[in-house]
């Protein structure tokens, strides 16, 4: 099991281990999740009060799902860490910080300063999303 | 035009930064090449059979006299001294190092154009009509749609891993001229009864290996919601599009496998959802950029005719010319293709000299169109005599627009690693075979794919060839009676392929069939259409 590299919470991490989809229904006491691309985010909806730690996997880093996955999570009001696992890669920590995860453990440990240029490479962005950052149309218009 | 602010500026500067920190990533070795190339893609940087290719977006297909000029000087400087206009109104560098890249994205920055998602699996450069803000027919210009689809969907953080490559278009009229069905989503900007501006969304278009002409899911979603209509579209495609079969992957299988109706539904629910999260941009937004699309200070009352004394010049003006919204002005297409050339090619100093009469004549603007030629959209008919005289002294007034000669083909086996024949040279033995005939012809468009990905288009061909390898040789099948027009259509192969001299006789053959049955007015497609497939069939295998 990877290593989370990096987090940007403050609280204390979850100690439970994530659970897929299928058994967190059975286990009602549950504080973690494991969603792996097929499985459908909005399942989790009912339960988001309780969950601290949703971690998505990504097997391969261009199955794109867990993005959308995470945005649906966060637009439901979702205020647990959301932790992005497996194929993790320097040149996709910025879009998933975008799409509202806030920690990250790689298979492979990323080098430190190459990940923090990419989380800090664009100043600005073109699209809302629920992290927070005026879109440069909301500054433009502002 | 658009111009960019500092925020877009600052945009492209980054993204040069950030690509040249990848490229050297990749050449100290920190990443595999396996790892690099979804970066590299995702800068339009392929690596094909000889060298790289860069392909530089030009959003809707526009561009000033000062990007055009600098695309000229790219390719002299950092390829052989050509460029290639393609088919999504682009332009591509075949022989690139990979050393320079980021100095080429630098050079483009400076004249604020990038290769931003000129491939990969993610939103692609957003297409439009050629003819935008000087086509007569057009019920808004629709390229300030286009600037704030270019703005959502650059850097996109759901959608930059995408089941598969994901091409917009957006027209405002009628008469489509961007082929806007064949698209993943196309958009086609409406008036609804009481005077309001929407656009109607067609989804799950495409060509490649299996073509469909995308159905229209929504014929009005107001214009200050298009944008959060947009992202539904492509959220539900991000999580059901299959990604078990690259081949299956586009968004037309998805739509195709759900049904219309079903996908439309889940569209439909996802928008719900998403009206609520407040992610399309204010209607100030899109009037900010329709400012930077107003029309140029045309001059009233300019004289509306044309010395056609010079039957040379009478023929060009005919061909290659259509109708302006503006009386006194026309659009003129300067053809890329002269009778034996390479489809879409342009040497660094005819891209110069385009540049510099766009700017002479044209109020300073290009555009790039589709079907790989270049337009000069706003030109006084009173200086029209001039401009053709320089396009003919330098090659470039070659007057056969939409005639069989003005062939679009990909860059075929000659350059492309996914190619399995040759296209270039079957369109040079094709152009120079039929120039004698092809204003005899009338309009014919012909397009070549050398292989089935379909990036010459031969499904949409009133004649299509696709070049397929057979047992180790280069093989070409006919294909009769498509169409990227608004009465879309998609064309049937004949039959048994042909070799390299074959179809360029089959060409020939197909054109004298439309030749002996045409009736009146009839173009080759109009004849297919009435007669069908079996008359060409009997002269191509009888």
């Amino acid at each position: 099991m990877a290593e989370v590299q990096f987090r940007f919470r403050n609280d204390e991490p979850v100690a439970d281990p994530a659970v897929t989809v299928d058994s967190f229904g059975e286990q009602s006491n549950a504080a973690a999740v494991r969603l792996e691309p097929g499985d459908d985010a909005r399942d989790l909806i009912p339960h988001l009060d309780r969950l601290q730690l949703i971690e998505v996997n990504f097997p391969v880093f261009g199955d794109g799902r867990g993005y959308s996955a995470a945005r649906i999570l966060r637009e439901a009001g979702y205020a647990g860490e959301l932790r992005a696992v497996g194929d993790v890669l320097v040149d996709q920590i910025a879009f998933l910080r975008r799409c509202g995860f806030d920690a990250f453990a790689p298979e492979v440990p990323l080098d430190p300063a190459d990940a923090e240029a990419a989380f800090n490479r664009f100043a600005e962005v073109y699209q809302p999303t629920t992290d927070g950052r005026a879109a440069i149309w909301a500054k433009r218009h502002g | 035009m658009y111009k960019y602010d500092t925020y877009d500026q600052a945009m492209v500067d980054a993204r040069v930064e950030e690509f040249r920190d990848q490229v050297r990533r990749r050449l100290e070795g920190h990443i595999t090449e396996d790892q690099f190339k979804p970066l590299r893609l995702m800068n339009g940087l392929y690596l094909q059979l000889h060298a790289y290719m860069l392909r530089v977006a030009i959003p809707y297909g526009t561009l000033s006299s000062a990007q055009m000029r600098m695309l000229g000087d790219i390719a002299d400087k950092y390829d052989r001294g050509y460029g290639h206009f393609t088919t999504r109104q682009n332009i591509q560098y075949n022989w690139i190092k990979l050393e320079d890249a980021g100095d080429i994205l630098a050079d483009l920055a400076s004249v604020e154009m990038h290769a931003i998602q000129t491939s990969g699996n993610c939103i692609r450069n957003t297409t439009s009509d050629q003819y935008a803000g000087a086509a007569a027919d057009e019920v808004v210009d629709p390229r300030p749609y286009a600037e704030l689809i270019r703005q959502w969907s650059t850097f996109h953080p759901e959608f930059s891993f995408l089941p598969r490559k994901f091409k917009m278009a957006v027209i405002a009229s009628d008469i489509d001229r961007a082929a806007m069905k064949l698209h993943d989503i196309g958009i086609q900007i409406v008036k609804n009864e009481a005077g309001e501006i929407g656009a109607a969304f067609y989804v799950g278009g495409g060509m490649g290996r299996t073509p469909m002409i995308a159905p229209c899911i929504n014929p009005f979603v107001p214009i200050d919601q298009f944008i959060t209509y947009s992202e539904a579209c492509l959220r539900v495609y991000n999580r059901y599009g299959r990604r078990d079969n690259k081949y299956k992957a586009r968004i037309k299988i998805l739509v195709h496998e759900l049904g219309k109706d079903e996908y439309t539904r889940q569209v439909e629910e996802e928008f719900a959802h998403l009206l609520s999260q407040n992610i399309e941009p204010p209607l100030a937004e899109l009037e900010r950029i329709k400012a930077m699309f107003a029309d140029p200070p045309f001059e009233a009352g300019a004289p509306d005719e044309l010395d056609r004394s010079d039957p040379d010049f009478a023929l060009w003006v005919d061909n290659n010319c259509v109708t302006h919204k503006q009386p006194g002005y026309i659009a003129a297409t300067i053809s890329l293709k002269p009778v034996g050339g390479i489809p879409g090619d342009a040497s660094g100093e005819q891209i110069r000299l385009m540049a510099d009469l766009a700017k002479q004549y044209s109020f300073d603007e290009l555009r790039v169109t589709h079907a790989q030629n270049i337009v000069l959209p706003h030109v006084k008919k009173a200086d029209l005599y001039t401009l053709w005289q320089v396009l003919e002294a330098n090659g470039l007034g070659t007057p056969n627009l939409d005639l069989v000669g003005d062939i679009i083909a990909c860059p075929g086996l000659d350059y492309c690693s996914l190619a399995n024949a040759r296209s270039i040279p079957v369109a040079q033995k094709i152009s120079q075979r039929l120039s004698d005939k092809q204003q005899e012809i009338g309009e014919l468009k012909l397009k070549i794919s050398g292989c089935i990905n379909a990036c010459g288009h031969h499904h949409a061909g009133h004649i299509g060839i696709l070049g397929v390898d057979r047992k180790g040789v280069e093989n070409y099948q006919l294909l009769l009676g498509g169409s990227e027009a608004a009465d879309t259509s998609l064309g049937q192969i004949t039959g048994p392929g042909f070799d390299e001299d074959g179809i360029v006789d089959a060409v020939e053959k197909a054109t004298q069939v439309y030749l002996a049955n045409k009736e009146g007015t009839e173009r080759f497609l109009d004849t297919y259409r009435r007669i069908g497939m079996a008359p060409f069939k009997e002269a191509l295998y009888g």
